[in-house]
């Protein structure tokens, strides 16, 4: 599998570390409730089709950035930034 | 115990060559509705089914498979049964599964093939070996075998590792757990499914779930590649794919799927006589019956679906089989293959009733599945036919990171790699 850098092109995935799910959003710093900082923290979309990930290219540039994988087939649909 | 299989009956069948055994399980159709639904037809699913019948009376009960029985995790794993944990409800449980491992050959009157030839974990450092020790203690505590090796003592029982100088990991010793070992997989999955059957238990294969129907916040039943069957009690056993069934009825799950590849050579004469874990990188190696070295490793690192693994992880993995064992570099891989597993924050499972009514859920086995299927089977079947927990799946609720009452065995979990 290769990953498309925005920045150095298709690369070997052995290149880089995952990010995982990039559509969470923090909760605001000082929110309360556990159950918003639970959902943050541990549960999962986990889609079987188009996932939005973070990916960083540790053995390259060096830069994180989002794309779209297909997670029943591993094609990238797009990258995002 | 299911009637068919012994001496007589090989014997009768020998005198009538060219005629087919009669099949293992029935091949049912659905029926409109049913007292409980079980969807997925693996291990866990199919064990649930049998003791559901067998320890809590009921007969109208079906157990939905999207492909064909054995075709799923069962099929895929390494085969290793143990029961070295030492938090809270894991110890109990796995320990109980290994018990129940014991004596399931006859109770389903098919031979699994159950081997007893204990998992030796190594530790690389001294370090490790005071974290196998306190492991240990624990195990015996709890009742459970385990024996701590020094190097020499390893040195004599598995006489093929790296000993030597220039060994990258030197081995300090390890951790034996003589009672663990190995089972053949396809075996559990078709002696469970025949003495289901035998039970009055429906297994219908090739009928994928494709809705979970509901009456406000109650199961009513499923819609499925066969049509709608009715049913107010609905297990989910698919452990890779929960998510994607949970959220038929509106779930969201703390689990991501990611995919695990296994590993087997060519045959080889007996060499490996125990399951081999390895303390400097996750590995586990164990000698099949037909000689073949089984083995794996870590996870590949990001959730997928796809039941294919990636290039880098087959070289992590090679790396740490000849790093630990010199000898493997000779030998020719055979094949090579992958399962999706469902990994959970704290690396333990979901056995437990669920937000919505009637509706449970078995899964989040995080690569430990296998080796559960007996105690899953059983503590599943209770929670679904009472409504409430078993003793021993008591602290496997769906609710237990949102009390900071987590599992984290091996410190491990689905973002290990990043910490």
């Amino acid at each position: 599998m290769k990953i498309p850098c925005p920045h150095c092109g298709d690369r070997d995935l052995g290149e880089f570390v995952y990010g995982g799910d990039a559509s969470k959003k923090r909760p605001e710093h000082g929110s309360k409730g556990a159950k918003t900082w639970h959902d943050f923290a541990f549960v999962f979309e986990n889609p079987k089709g188009p996932h939005l990930e973070f990916w960083h290219h540790t053995l390259g540039c060096r830069q994180w950035f989002k794309l779209t994988r297909n997670t029943a087939t591993n094609e990238v649909i797009e990258v995002v930034e | 115990m299911p009637k068919g299989y012994s001496i007589f009956s090989i014997l009768r069948h020998g005198m009538r060559p060219g005629k087919a055994w009669p099949e293992a399980w029935a091949k049912a159709e659905p029926k409109p509705n049913y007292d409980a639904i079980i969807i997925g037809g693996g291990g866990h699913g199919l064990a649930t089914a049998y003791y559901m019948a067998k320890n809590h009376g009921m007969k109208n009960i079906a157990v939905l498979e999207k492909s064909y029985i054995g075709s799923g995790n069962v099929g895929r794993n390494t085969t290793i049964i143990r029961s070295n944990y030492m938090l809270g409800a894991n110890t109990a449980f796995f320990e109980k599964s290994l018990q129940m491992w014991e004596g399931l050959s006859h109770e389903l009157g098919f031979n699994l093939m159950v081997s007893h030839r204990g998992q030796m974990v190594l530790g690389v450092s001294p370090g490790q070996m005071d974290g196998l020790a306190r492991r240990g203690n624990t195990m015996r505590l709890n009742g459970i075998d385990a024996e701590l090796f020094n190097r020499e003592e390893v040195e004599k029982e598995l006489p093929y590792l790296d000993f030597s100088k220039e060994a990258r990991f030197p081995i300090h010793g390890g951790l034996l757990q003589p009672r663990a070992g190995t089972v053949r997989h396809d075996a559990v999955a078709w002696g469970y499914a025949r003495a289901a059957s035998a039970l009055g238990v429906d297994i219908i294969e090739n009928c994928e779930v494709s809705g979970i129907l509901k009456t406000g916040n109650k199961v009513t039943g499923v819609q499925t590649t066969k049509g709608k069957i009715l049913s107010d009690k609905i297990g989910i056993a698919v452990a890779g794919h929960s998510s994607h069934v949970a959220r038929m009825a509106g779930l969201k799950l703390p689990v991501e799927s990611h995919l695990l590849q296994a590993f087997v050579t060519e045959p080889v004469k007996p060499m490996v006589h125990h399951v081999v874990s390895w303390g400097a990188e996750l590995f586990y190696l164990s000698q099949s019956d037909k000689g073949g070295m089984v083995f794996g490793g870590h996870i590949d690192g990001f959730n997928t679906y796809t039941q294919r693994g990636q290039f880098n992880k087959v070289k992590d993995i090679m790396e740490c089989a000849v790093t630990l064992i010199p000898f493997m570099a000779r030998l020719r891989l055979l094949r090579h293959w992958a399962g999706i597993q469902d990994m959970t924050p704290d690396g333990a499972p979901f056995i437990c009733s669920t937000p919505v009514d009637g509706l449970y859920l078995n899964g989040g086995w995080c690569y430990q599945g296998f080796k559960a299927t007996p105690a899953s089977g059983l503590t599943f079947a209770h929670t679904m036919a009472t409504g409430s927990a078993h003793e021993l799946n008591k602290g496997f609720e769906l609710d237990r990171m949102m009390r900071g009452d987590t599992l984290d065995e091996h410190g491990t979990g689905l973002r290990n790699y990043r910490q």
